[in-house]
């Protein structure tokens, strides 16, 4: 009952504020029913025992594509007149169309098998050779590490794809805009002193998720803010796209990875499988190896592709 | 003894949350947009520094102290930051540099 | 249903919310923050599915969960890229939308 109290303001709250990101008048105030939204998804998912994917819900779903949402928004929004809505029939045929799916989504929610199917006493049987603790983790570094190997392979084509979006003159030029810098301003004070902090605490998420809640993609996307953030203060310039060392950082990861999977053939079961007694060497080696092109690949994914100078 | 600890962390929070409640308040109430970051980053800040303080006797270790303080101190410094920004771009909006 | 109900009806809700922008809205920035809301609607239904599967002492099934931390890191990605599309479309061409018929003159000014 008391956990009803807590669960129905909050399942309200969340349909509320996306509710209210459709209504908004203004695309700024979409944004903020957005941000909104996406803060009390990071608390349902903390009520549903999922600190793993609370963490990853605040930092990359909330915070992260709020910012470059946000971004987008005030280049292109506030110059824009508003578009003409699509016509009416097409909006109530949308809406008939959206609320059955609705309705029917959530009756198949509600006739699930009970008992329901559940793979946790298989990955709990089965977490004792990877040396890890966090069984979240587990699933992503051992058991389903195909899954992960594809996803850091998406993060490195969808950097291509922005990169790719430049003009052709501006090939070779340092990612984002060219922000001005304001030696002494707020923002510059924020960039000078939270990086130190912030790389400690993105290090620790990566590290701790071993064990704990936490890991590559959590921690990558805090080092990632702590990256950008002195290139927004326009304290540092990012380094040029055709850096080979920036695009190493970003190919680390999945280039890592696959060369462990590959090794699985000759020294253990097959692809992706990992020798008895290395397993957890090898996974701290790829999180390594991750954590860093995360970081790299999400600061030139928040920048944009190239459109200032590059550096003298 | 356990029984003052935990009254005082009751305390806490829940002024805390009152701190929260009127923050909140302040932002949606409020006409200009300076009282409204006013009320949010000053309400706010000692909302989440009450609710810190009041979790503080609560945790297990002085690790787990430590982080609740340091989250305070990030939030703190975020927010006052953030401020400070809201702030200077409705100055430049309201009068901008020739 | 292990207490998720109300989390399930809002998952549902927040899909047919996030189709709905989709659909019915021009705006592209609006229909990629649509596509977002859509996105946390759908994730939830993993973590709906993960906690209903508590079992052997973990509070929900982890696989669910890799499953949405993945999905999470990919939509980021998706929305990253259509946004640096939608911003292309803008500084080219002057539309914020994906109408057929050409932007109004007000509009059309490239800021490249």
């Amino acid at each position: 009952m008391t956990a009803l109290l807590l669960d129905l303001p909050l399942a309200l709250g969340l349909f509320g504020a996306g509710a209210a990101t459709l209504l908004a008048r203004s695309l700024f105030g979409a944004v903020l029913g957005f941000i909104s939204t996406g803060l009390i998804a990071t608390l349902v998912w903390v009520r549903l025992e999922a600190p793993d994917v609370a963490l990853t819900e605040a930092v990359i779903g909330a915070a992260a594509t709020s910012v470059i949402i946000l971004y987008v928004a005030s280049r292109i929004g506030n110059r824009a007149t508003p578009p003409a809505p699509p016509p009416i029939a097409q909006r109530v045929l949308a809406g008939i169309l959206s609320a059955l799916l609705a309705v029917l989504l959530a009756h198949a929610l509600f006739s699930l098998p009970e008992p329901a199917p559940s793979l946790a006493a298989p990955v709990l049987d089965n977490i004792a050779p990877t040396g890890l603790g966090n069984p979240v983790t587990a699933v992503l570094m051992a058991h389903r590490a195909i899954d992960t190997l594809l996803e850091s392979a998406v993060l490195v084509f969808a950097v291509f794809a922005i990169w790719s979006m430049a003009p052709e003159r501006r090939w070779g030029r340092a990612p984002g805009p060219a922000f001005m810098a304001e030696a002494h301003g707020p923002l510059a004070f924020l960039a000078k002193v939270l990086p130190p902090i912030g790389i400690v605490i993105g290090v620790y998420i990566a590290w701790v998720g071993a064990d704990a809640p936490g890991g590559k993609f959590q921690g990558g996307a805090v080092l990632a803010a702590m990256w950008v953030l002195p290139w927004i203060a326009g304290l540092v310039a990012p380094p040029s796209i055709s850096d080979m060392r920036l695009r190493l950082a970003i190919a680390a990861g999945p280039l890592v990875f696959l060369m462990v999977g590959l090794m699985g053939f000759a020294v253990a079961e097959g692809f992706l499988a990992y020798p008895p007694g290395y397993a957890k060497t090898l996974i701290l080696l790829i999180e390594t190896a991750m954590t860093l092109s995360v970081a790299a690949a999400m600061a030139c994914m928040i920048a944009g592709p190239p459109e200032r100078r590059a550096r003298p | 003894m356990s029984m003052l600890i935990s009254l005082f962390s009751a305390a806490c929070v829940l002024a805390g949350v009152f701190f929260f409640i009127a923050g909140t308040l302040g932002l949606l109430r409020f006409g200009d947009t300076l009282s409204r970051v006013h009320a949010l980053t000053k309400a706010d800040n000692l909302g989440l520094g009450l609710i810190a303080l009041g979790l503080l006797p609560l945790v297990d270790g002085i690790a787990d102290a430590l982080k609740l303080v340091v989250i305070w101190a990030l939030v703190f410094l975020g927010g006052t930051t953030a401020a400070q920004l809201v702030a200077l771009a409705v100055r430049r909006e309201q009068d901008p540099p020739p | 249903m292990n207490g998720t109900a109300p989390f399930a009806l809002a998952a549902a809700g927040l899909v047919g919310l996030g189709l709905y922008g989709m659909l019915a809205q021009s705006s592209v920035l609006r229909k990629v923050i649509a596509f977002n809301l859509l996105g946390i609607g759908v994730f939830l239904v993993f973590g709906i599915a993960a906690r209903r599967g508590a079992a052997a002492g973990l509070p929900a099934d982890p696989v669910p969960q890799a499953m949405v931390i993945t999905g999470l890191v990919v939509a980021f990605a998706a929305t990253a890229l259509a946004l640096v599309l939608t911003l292309r479309l803008h500084q080219t061409t002057g539309a914020v939308t994906l109408a057929e018929d050409p932007p109004t003159a007000n509009s059309a000014a490239p800021s490249e």
